[in-house]
């Protein structure tokens, strides 16, 4: 509906919305985060569920201790790579549609530990990753913020056509590759196929978020 | 407390027990007891039940790995130069194979003293890397030689449970050993340098 004739519409206390409108309000504003952390950035995270920041303002206030009942995946903190293969089976586990966001130095890139032999170079290698917040660790507002990103980003999804969400997309894979231990490092070391999805579902709404519409 | 006591002590209670007083240059000065293997668990548990000693506690077991290192001296050689008999001085290098080493720091909570240091050394860092575990005297090593198997690859013979503790089972190298080869996984580093950087450059070669 063009724009102008819906505020037109909405002056004279007629309501206008459509079916896709809806869907993404109700969507972004019941975002359900699991109960999950892995480090010192957990510690924020908690943090910002808390009275001060108080992460229910947004809809996300119920953490649930279940992949199966959770939406968002905040992976908030160091990924070993002993703890990598499980990370992933939890994301396989949650249903669609789900989001993740990498939380701090570690969960992004592996941090001050990238030259270590045990951390994982940030969980993007396996998983898709929705909203990357860099920190050591990152404020509660800085987690607040990406959440605000994911909101708009849910709310810009078109619900048809060649950008729709992937969990609208049967073609589109829902789980991704649990790595094995392997002899001397993890097998496969890093799948490349999380990008190639990313690039292609994706591109519209990741386009828009480096716009920035603040 | 001395140290030189408690080996004079350790001597006449265990016979034939080897000790030796490691010396420390670094400000701290603390000494170390280097015990032979096979006299270890013996010598720990008269460190543990002596009435004056009492070390009830170990409270750290650490892992150290040492390379091969070349030792360099300077020696007076007569030779004879011309038929004439002449002192030179000579350098040789003389190899100094690497081991492997456990450091146990041991404090006494009833006597309130501490910490003693033991070291335990291998004969080698390839196939001899066999020492006695001390978890049967101090149950809170058992972690800690774990760890040590784990990271350096000594194997105690004595423990009750020696498997990997941070390292996946399936996981064959001892990546704190300093011969340790990682695998080939460099990522974009933007302030690449020493090792880093030759590791870049290997990469995108």
């Amino acid at each position: 509906m063009d724009q102008k004739v819906k505020i037109e519409l909405s002056q004279q206390g007629i309501v206008t919305t459509t079916l896709e409108e809806l869907y993404n309000w109700g969507r972004k504003n019941s975002v359900w985060p699991m109960t999950f952390g892995l480090a010192c950035c957990a510690i924020e995270m908690i943090a910002t569920t808390m009275a001060r920041y108080d992460l229910a303002r947004f809809g996300a206030e119920v953490f649930r201790p279940s992949p199966r009942q959770a939406d968002l995946m905040i992976v908030s903190g160091t990924v070993t790579k002993k703890m990598a293969p499980q990370v992933v089976r939890l994301y396989n586990q949650m249903a669609e549609p789900k989001y993740v966001i990498a939380m701090g130095a570690c969960a992004i890139s592996g941090g001050p530990f990238k030259q270590g032999y045990n951390v994982l170079k940030g969980i993007d290698r396996y998983i898709p990753v929705d909203v990357h917040i860099p920190g050591c660790p990152p404020r509660p507002e800085a987690l607040i913020d990406a959440f605000m990103t994911l909101q708009r980003k849910i709310d810009e999804q078109a619900l048809t056509g060649p950008n729709k969400p992937r969990h609208l997309d049967p073609d589109a894979p829902s789980e991704f590759i649990v790595p094995r231990f392997g002899a001397h490092d993890l097998d496969p070391p890093n799948n490349p196929d999380v990008w190639h999805i990313l690039n292609n579902v994706d591109s519209c709404a990741t386009g828009k978020d480096d716009v920035g519409e603040d | 407390m001395m140290l030189e006591k408690i080996k004079t002590d350790i001597e006449a209670t265990v016979p034939g027990c080897l000790l030796e007083i490691i010396p420390n240059g670094s400000p701290s000065g603390q000494r170390s007891l280097l015990i032979e293997p096979s006299h270890a668990v013996a010598a720990a548990r008269f460190l543990r039940d002596n009435a004056d000693l009492r070390l009830d506690y170990c409270s750290n077991v650490s892992g150290v790995d040492w390379l091969d290192t070349e030792i360099s001296e300077k020696v007076t050689v007569k030779t004879l130069v011309d038929g004439v008999e002449q002192e030179i001085e000579e350098t040789r290098k003389r190899r100094s194979p690497g081991h492997l080493e456990a450091i146990y720091h041991l404090y006494s909570m009833e006597k309130k003293h501490g910490p003693v240091i033991l070291r335990l050394r291998t004969e080698n860092r390839t196939d001899k890397i066999h020492l006695p575990s001390l978890t049967p005297v101090w149950r809170s090593a058992e972690f800690q030689e774990r760890e040590i198997f784990d990271l350096y690859g000594i194997i105690f013979d004595g423990h009750p449970d020696l498997r990997r503790i941070l390292m996946w089972d399936e996981f064959e190298d001892h990546p704190m050993r300093k011969d340790y080869v990682e695998p080939d996984d460099y990522e974009y580093e933007p302030t690449a340098h020493d090792d880093i950087l030759t590791k870049a450059k290997q990469h995108n070669a």
